[in-house]
């Protein structure tokens, strides 16, 4: 091997190296050069640092022409995992923006470092193609998630909150790590497309079927996905902020993408069916399993809610399953419905627990209670506005980006081969979408219709959150309007 | 150029919202202008569609999302443009209602004029997707509308009515990306739709997703009841717009997606939308009878009359489809003027809609012009000839008899129902008289007569242009039927009449 080579496979992953570099810079930067500077300055410094690092490496990938295959695809660099690549740093970019105004902790390089490493495990995890790869991935992705949401120490809460988090995580890789050796031990392959064509030849056997359930378990806790969501709650509602939306968007989002590439290409051959007339085991009623009980469960569970964090991370599990209907229903057309869809839910999430924040740390007790937006629209005319974007996207209302996703999600998800194999599925997911909005509209009532007390004062929002609260909303808006500034990036998403 | 009726009502909304200026003479009349405008806009292509003989005029037509197959594609004929009228209509007569509005006036009349651009929208897109688009962003200003603004039990009023509207359009969505998913190559242009002919089964089950869902919002009999407690906690302007309008949304999604794009499932399902219909025209009249609150009789009628709407759909040929569309504009604009003499006349002088106080208050003599106004109004809605509501009702009749006697049998009995209520309504709300009331009874209304304020010039207005609406289209119904015969006549329709009209 010579040393050619290696500039060659630098070339590949170098947008993942700037990140990681970046992670450690912030480190030493924050330890010896600002040791001596303010909180504040060192918050807003690392945090522009970071966000330097990233915009380098999404301008980086948008010039790059390399493509192709590194390895047993370890990654494999097409124009859909660039672009996934790009959304997952956007998202992060979002992150990192809300972390420049945190005061919970002294240790902000520890913190903002973690975040970049976490990110750096996404972007590799959408481009493996191999068995080792993605589970090695998705820990790089996840460890450093489970100490981001305990990071401020003074909280009991999410010390507790995290220690679930952690504990399920650990199970949930178990469960992957298992189920993916035997899907090993069938295939005699990690790469996911002789893993395919191996598995071709084999009949549905019980171990086999087991092995691709538990792998969809794991998968399924990564998403929050319904029965795999209890740690979703609890670490919404504590973890910081920039914690709190790194794991619900940018972690989501990549999470997302491999289990697309998993179900569409590994497990083609061992689809089962799950459509009204006809059940055969296989990954389709698993998934539409999964999907029918986060929907369910997570919209009903959203309706009795009062702490809007835990409403949020409710909602977030029927959201999960929207997305998981497409998977079922057409895995192969699932990769552009589902990259538009986790994007513009990343972007909306993000927005809301900002918004969410301004609010809790105005009241100075951390309460997310509703009765603590009361009156919102009059305290902060353009605060309230942009939750109300974010919310009506959340329930999927025009012209915002949250209905052209459903659509797209749902209208693919029937597209199957034959055409509305699915329908049950999708039938409840729009019904369970029509009940979520109900819950969004319990915030928007406290926010609009009810006044707040004559004591409450104006509220203060920090410039820099100001301005990434504005621009995602605008995003929310502009994406649902013209859609296509996302879509047509995607090759092959028609 | 009927596109800006869209463009003007969401812009000036959009600018008061964003602006939010404090004084509310400001908004009341960038509220009153660009509503005027549209009316305007409105009146010049119903002048010119008389004119003209070509029966679909395309707007706009651009490419919005390739991918999937979706345009922004706005067109007009003449059943778009008669609603197109009434929304306008209805529209300038709301604000003038609401030129008292204090509270919030900013918010209120933003809210207001995105509400009337979504409708708008919903009557001029001849794409599937941008009509469901905008029918979804009429579905949360009401909302708010109701829910700030409103009287009785506002909060649930309003919740109960988004949550109607928003399964509603669920059900239709259901049916959408059914379409969508079995064409080959997507699409969601309407002329399209309307020439590909899906299969019988498939029409089968997609048509009634597709027509409940909207038929939900045209208060169709079970899916009414979000009608009368939405209509009765809305402000005056809100009800007006939402009796006056946005029932009409249901109607007409129902008839431009629901039947004229799925021909085969309508002619299955016809003989039980007849049932429906012709059980809210009973149900609504019968227990319009009984109510106590004044806003709930007029509530109840407008799940009856709206039945008749529903009826001239369900027969399936020429003369009812086009009465049910005239149905559509003439309650749209008595159920508007109704809704005003209650919410805005009689409830803010009188501060209550109790019948039997207001028997007692003798309310003719202290406002004796909304008295007349509202005497005239009721006979309207009763379906007297020389209004609007008797052409409508006699076509939508007769349509019903030629598909089935036994429908128009039992309309027939719900208007003489509806004849009985409304005739007890004006009774006792302003015929009755304060002498025969007891001393209790007096105190209880507060001072009674004679402190009352006249009936202020935009209210007067506002009236008198919905009566004379009324009146015009009653004694000269031409003048929209020449717009909605030939419109069903169009190749658009051709599908559900062709086999009929021979």
């Amino acid at each position: 091997m010579t040393s050619v080579e290696y500039l060659k496979w630098l070339e590949f992953v170098l947008p993942e190296t700037i990140l990681a570099a970046a992670a450690l810079a912030v480190l030493f930067i924050d330890r010896l050069a600002l040791r001596d500077q303010s909180p504040n300055v060192r918050n807003l410094l690392g945090s522009m640092f970071g966000i330097f690092a990233c915009l380098f490496s999404i301008f980086w990938m948008s010039q790059s022409t390399v493509r192709g295959v590194l390895g047993p695809g370890i990654v494999h660099l097409t124009s859909v995992t660039i672009l996934a690549k790009q959304l997952i740093v956007i998202l992060a970019i979002g992150a990192l923006a809300l972390a420049c105004e945190s005061k919970f902790t002294p240790h902000l390089g520890e913190f903002l470092s973690l975040l970049l490493l976490s990110t750096t495990g996404l972007m590799f995890l959408v481009s493996a193609e191999n068995l080792l790869m993605i589970f090695l991935c998705l820990e790089l992705a996840t460890l450093p998630l489970y100490i981001l949401a305990c990071f401020d120490k003074t909280d009991k809460r999410a010390a507790e909150s995290a220690l679930k988090y952690f504990l399920f995580g650990s199970l949930a890789a178990a469960f992957t790590v298992y189920g993916m050796s035997m899907l090993y031990g069938y295939a005699g392959t990690l790469v996911l497309s002789d893993v395919a064509l191996k598995l071709r030849s084999v009949a549905p056997e019980p171990m086999l079927l087991v092995g691709v359930t538990m792998t969809l378990a794991g998968f399924a806790f990564k998403i929050a996905a319904a029965p795999f969501h209890l740690w979703a709650p609890d670490v919404y509602q504590t973890a910081p902020l920039s914690a709190a939306a790194m794991i619900a968007a940018g972690s989501k989002l990549g999470s997302f993408v491999v289990l697309t590439q998993f179900t569409a290409v590994a497990l083609a051959p061992h689809s089962g069916k799950a459509s009204w007339e006809a059940w055969f085991p296989g990954s389709t009623p698993v998934l539409a399993i999964l999907a029918g009980s986060s929907m369910i469960i997570g919209n009903l569970v959203a309706l009795r809610q009062t702490s809007v964090r835990r409403l949020l991370a409710y909602s977030a599990v029927a959201h999960a399953g929207y997305m998981v209907v497409v998977l079922a229903g057409n895995p192969a057309g699932a990769m552009a419905p589902v990259l538009f869809y986790a994007f513009t839910y990343g972007l909306t999430i993000i927005g809301a627990f900002a918004v969410v924040s301004v609010v809790q740390n105005q009241n100075g007790s951390s309460d997310d209670a509703m009765g603590a937006f009361d009156g919102l629209s009059g305290r902060s005319p353009t605060l309230a506005l942009c939750l109300l974007i974010f919310l009506l996207s959340l329930a999927g209302i025009p012209p915002l980006a949250g209905f052209f996703g459903k659509f797209y999600v749902f209208g693919e998800a029937l597209r199957s081969k034959p055409a509305l194999d699915l329908l049950w599925l999708v039938v409840l997911a729009i019904g369970m979408s029509a009940v979520s909005l109900y819950y969004y509209l319990l915030v928007l009532k406290h926010v609009y219709v009810f006044s707040a007390g004559a004591d409450t004062p104006r509220l203060h929002i920090p410039i820099i959150l100001r301005c990434t609260i504005l621009l995602l909303a605008a995003a929310v808006l502009v994406l649902g309007i013209a859609p296509g500034l996302v879509l047509n990036q995607i090759p092959g998403g028609h | 150029m009927l596109a800006w009726t869209i463009y003007i009502p969401l812009s000036a909304g959009l600018a008061l919202l964003l602006a939010r200026p404090r004084s509310a003479i400001v908004a009341r009349w960038i509220a009153l202008l660009s509503a005027a405008a549209t009316l305007g806009l409105a009146l010049a292509s119903v002048l010119q569609f008389h004119g003209s003989s070509e029966r679909l005029v395309t707007i706009a037509k651009l490419p919005w999302i390739p991918a999937l197959g979706i345009q922004y594609f706005l067109a007009a004929d003449g059943i778009s443009i008669t609603l197109v009228l009434l929304t306008a209509i209805a529209a300038v007569v709301g604000i003038l209602f609401s030129w008292n509005v204090s509270h919030r006036p900013a918010e209120f009349f933003a809210l207001y004029l995105i509400l009337i651009g979504g409708v708008f929208g919903v009557f001029l897109s001849f794409d599937v997707f941008l009509l469901f688009a905008f029918y979804e962003l009429a579905i949360i200003p009401k909302y708010f509308l109701v829910a700030i603004w409103g009287s009785t039990r506002r909060e649930y009023g309003a919740m109960k009515l988004v949550i109607y509207s928003f399964l509603g359009s669920a059900l239709v969505l259901v049916g959408m990306v059914a379409v969508y998913a079995v064409l080959p190559s997507p699409t969601f242009d309407m002329t399209a739709w309307s020439q590909a002919v899906f299969p019988r089964s498939f029409q089968l089950w997609v048509f009634p997703f597709i027509f409940v869902g909207f038929g939900v919002l045209a208060g169709m009999w079970p899916f009414h009841s979000w009608a009368p407690t939405g209509h009765v906690a809305a402000p005056t302007a809100a009800s007006m717009l939402l009796a006056g309008v946005v029932m009409k949304l249901g109607a007409y999604g129902a008839l431009r997606v629901g039947m004229a794009l799925f021909p085969e499932g309508a002619r299955f399902w016809a003989p039980w939308i007849g049932w429906l219909a012709v059980i809210g025209i009973v149900y609504g009249a019968l227990v319009a009878l009984v109510q106590k609150d004044f806003k709930f009789v007029i509530g109840y009628s407008s799940v009856s009359h709206m039945g008749f709407v529903l009826l001239g759909l369900a027969s399936l040929n020429l003369i009812g489809l086009s009465g049910a569309v005239l149905q559509m504009f003439s309650h749209g604009i008595i159920a508007g003027l109704l809704f005003g003499v209650v919410g805005r006349m009689v409830y803010e002088r009188a501060h209550t809609r109790d019948l039997d106080t207001l028997e007692t208050m003798g309310l003719a003599k202290s406002i004796p012009s909304a008295a007349g106004i509202f005497g005239l109004a009721i006979f309207a809605s009763m379906g007297m000839p020389g209004f609007s509501g008797f052409v409508a009702e006699m076509q939508v009749l007769v349509g019903a008899w030629h598909s089935s006697p036994t429908f128009a049998l039992l309309a027939g009995f719900g208007i003489l129902a509806g004849v009985a209520y409304s005739l007890r309504a004006l009774q006792k709300s302003f015929m009755g008289s304060p002498a025969r009331a007891s001393r209790r009874e007096r105190r209880l209304a507060g001072g009674g007569a004679g402190k009352m304020d006249p009936i202020s010039v935009p209210e007067g207005l506002g009236g008198l242009l919905l009566l004379a609406c009324t009146l015009i289209v009653g004694l000269y119904p031409a003048s929209l039927l020449n717009l909605i015969v030939p419109a069903l006549e169009s190749p658009f329709f051709e599908g559900l009449l062709r086999p009929l009209i021979k």
